[in-house]
């Protein structure tokens, strides 16, 4: 169990985390959800024992990462910006840190194995794309087959095939019974990958339910609408009182309106309805629960 | 690149003990190692350093009068190594926080010291090995070069030993000064001019002030110390000031060199990295 008590951070004047107390439970894969700049990196590393919190721990399993014996060994972490020396090969890298934690040579190939880098694996990092290093990142949190794998933004970089790969590896991960915490700001990847969400914003605590709740709590929901002829659908959604985009595959995304509401306002206008589905609506929720909480905003 | 579902097992169990400074040198050997520019460097500082000795060396062979401590003279590409071994001292731990490796570092072994101490004794390590090598290496290339002329030097000489000795351990002495400036500045431009102001800026300003200043320092300054020990009798540079014997001198380049590493890692408990 990873568990955050009262956890807060100060840069300067800048608050970055907030008396923030949540828990990471075994077994299943728990979503790390903030804006860009709520926190979430600053949080990870002090759970590795990079950054001090000013106040307030974090603990493992009720030990500070500190004085862990074997640390890799226990906790496995990507670290957000890629942390490594550009001049070393890959295998170099990772052997390096595994010497670190007494971790035998052939667990160096294996991990690179696991995450595909094998034929570039004597290849200088600095040569190495966004997602290879991304991969490599996995590659070194993998080493010492930790019970607590923490990632900061996982899929950043990496291309849809790897994208799906990461969601895999994360929760085969949890299956086999570790503590799997990621964070994203993409809320769309953590519907598909997250059993559980942390969710943040301004370095405070916003929510920490099952994914299934979060959704379910959010006050907006919005429909996925076909019908024949949008132009005239759309006025009448405007004069019902509802709202509607046009979406690029020729469908309309509409707000404000059950529906219920929606098929009924179809029939009435005579329109056919060719598809009317509930959107997975967590990028919604997300965005209302952290609106007031997003530390940059571009004018609109 | 087609990946198949991973095989994740669960099962490495942790030996007994806990990870230490044991681990720490072999990871920091293989780190040392394995970034390429640092063979090469140490290959460059080698011909460079005995290319030097044997130009200096092929210089004084011509003269027809025996010059005073040719050793010094055969030495003299130490003034290069000084410089070069101080700068991959700095390197050694600055490129860690340049391109943020020190947080991968700092993951596989959270506790500071143990990180800053291995680093310390590996590069000194590198240092007094390098340098040994240097020393006696240039010296019997010299040897070989004056045997017959005006300033023939033999290994038997008193105070050859000792400078041959020494020098080595001058060298590694510089190469952890230079760590220790890195572990305290972590920016390798500043950590870089620190090393060299410090050596070469602040002797030169030093060397230019009123006489009682330059009596109470100058002896302290860490290229004088090296003038010391580089030379069999008193480096005429510093005649007529007084300075520490080289034992002495090495001694306080070791303390310099500890409280640098020590300020380092009191920082590194301290600082976010």
């Amino acid at each position: 169990m990873i568990g955050a008590r009262e956890l807060t951070k100060k840069f300067g004047s800048v608050v970055a985390v907030d008396h923030l107390t949540f828990d990471v439970a075994p077994g299943k894969v728990t979503g790390f959800l903030g804006p860009n700049g709520s926190g979430k990196s600053t949080t990870m590393a002090m759970i590795m024992g990079i950054d001090r919190p000013n106040s307030g721990s974090v603990t493992i399993d009720g030990q500070n990462y500190h004085d862990l014996r074997w640390p890799l060994r226990e906790v496995g972490g990507l670290l957000e910006a890629r942390a490594i020396h550009p001049g070393r090969s890959a295998r170099l890298h990772l052997w390096s840190l595994a010497q670190y934690n007494s971790i035998k040579k052939s667990r160096v190939d294996e991990v690179l194995e696991i995450v595909g880098l094998s034929e570039v694996a004597n290849k200088r990092v600095g040569k190495f794309s966004l997602g290879m290093g991304q991969r490599l990142g996995i590659a070194a949190a993998l080493l010492g087959d930790p019970g607590v794998v923490l990632l900061d933004e996982p899929v950043n970089g990496l291309d849809p095939e790897g994208i799906r790969w990461m969601r895999t590896l994360c929760k085969s991960l949890a299956s086999e019974g570790r503590i799997v915490f990621i964070s994203s700001h993409l809320m769309a990847e953590m519907a598909l990958t997250a059993d559980q969400l942390v969710v943040i914003g301004k370095g405070r605590l916003i929510a920490e339910m099952p994914v299934a709740d979060f959704v379910a709590n959010s006050s907006i929901q919005s429909f996925r609408v076909r019908v024949a002829s949008p132009e005239s659908f759309v006025s009448a959604l405007e004069s019902a009182g509802g709202t509607s985009s046009a979406n690029n595959d020729g469908s309309m995304t509409v707000t404000g309106m059950d529906a219920r509401a929606i098929g009924d306002l179809a029939l009435s206008e005579g329109i056919a309805v060719y598809e009317l589905t509930t959107q997975a609506s967590l990028e919604d929720a997300f965005m209302e629960m952290t609106s007031d909480s997003v530390e940059y905003r571009g004018a609109s | 690149m087609t990946i198949s579902p991973p095989p994740v097992v669960f099962e490495m169990s942790a030996p007994s003990g806990r990870a230490g400074l044991r681990q720490a040198i072999r990871a920091e050997w293989t780190k040392f190692w394995s970034v390429r520019s640092t063979p090469w460097s140490l290959f460059a500082l080698v011909v460079a350093t005995i290319g030097i000795g044997v130009l200096s060396t092929h210089a004084l062979h011509d003269q027809r009068f025996p010059t005073p401590d040719p050793i010094r003279r055969i030495l003299v590409g130490f003034n290069l190594s000084q410089f070069a071994i101080g700068v991959l001292g700095v390197l050694f731990i600055s490129a860690e926080y340049g391109t943020g490796q020190i947080r991968s570092t700092l993951a596989a072994m959270p506790r500071r010291p143990i990180v800053i101490g291995a680093k310390a004794i590996v590069m000194g390590g590198v240092g007094l090995v390098i340098g040994e090598i240097l020393s006696f290496v240039t010296f019997f290339i010299g040897h070989a070069m004056l045997s017959g002329s005006a300033s023939q030097v033999s290994f038997n000489s008193p105070g050859v030993v000792r400078v041959l000795i020494e020098s080595g351990v001058y060298i590694a002495l510089l190469g952890l000064i230079g760590l220790g400036i890195a572990s305290i500045l972590r920016n390798s431009a500043g950590s870089i001019a620190t090393f060299a102001g410090a050596l070469l800026i602040l002797t030169i300003l030093i060397a230019a002030m009123p006489t009682f200043i330059v009596n109470a320092v100058s002896r302290y300054l860490p290229l004088n110390i090296g003038s010391t020990i580089l030379s069999i009798g008193p480096p005429p540079r510093l005649q007529g000031t007084p300075v520490f014997s080289s034992t002495v001198g090495l001694i306080l380049l070791g303390v310099y060199a500890l409280v640098l590493l020590s300020a380092g890692w009191v920082l590194m408990n301290r600082r976010d990295s």
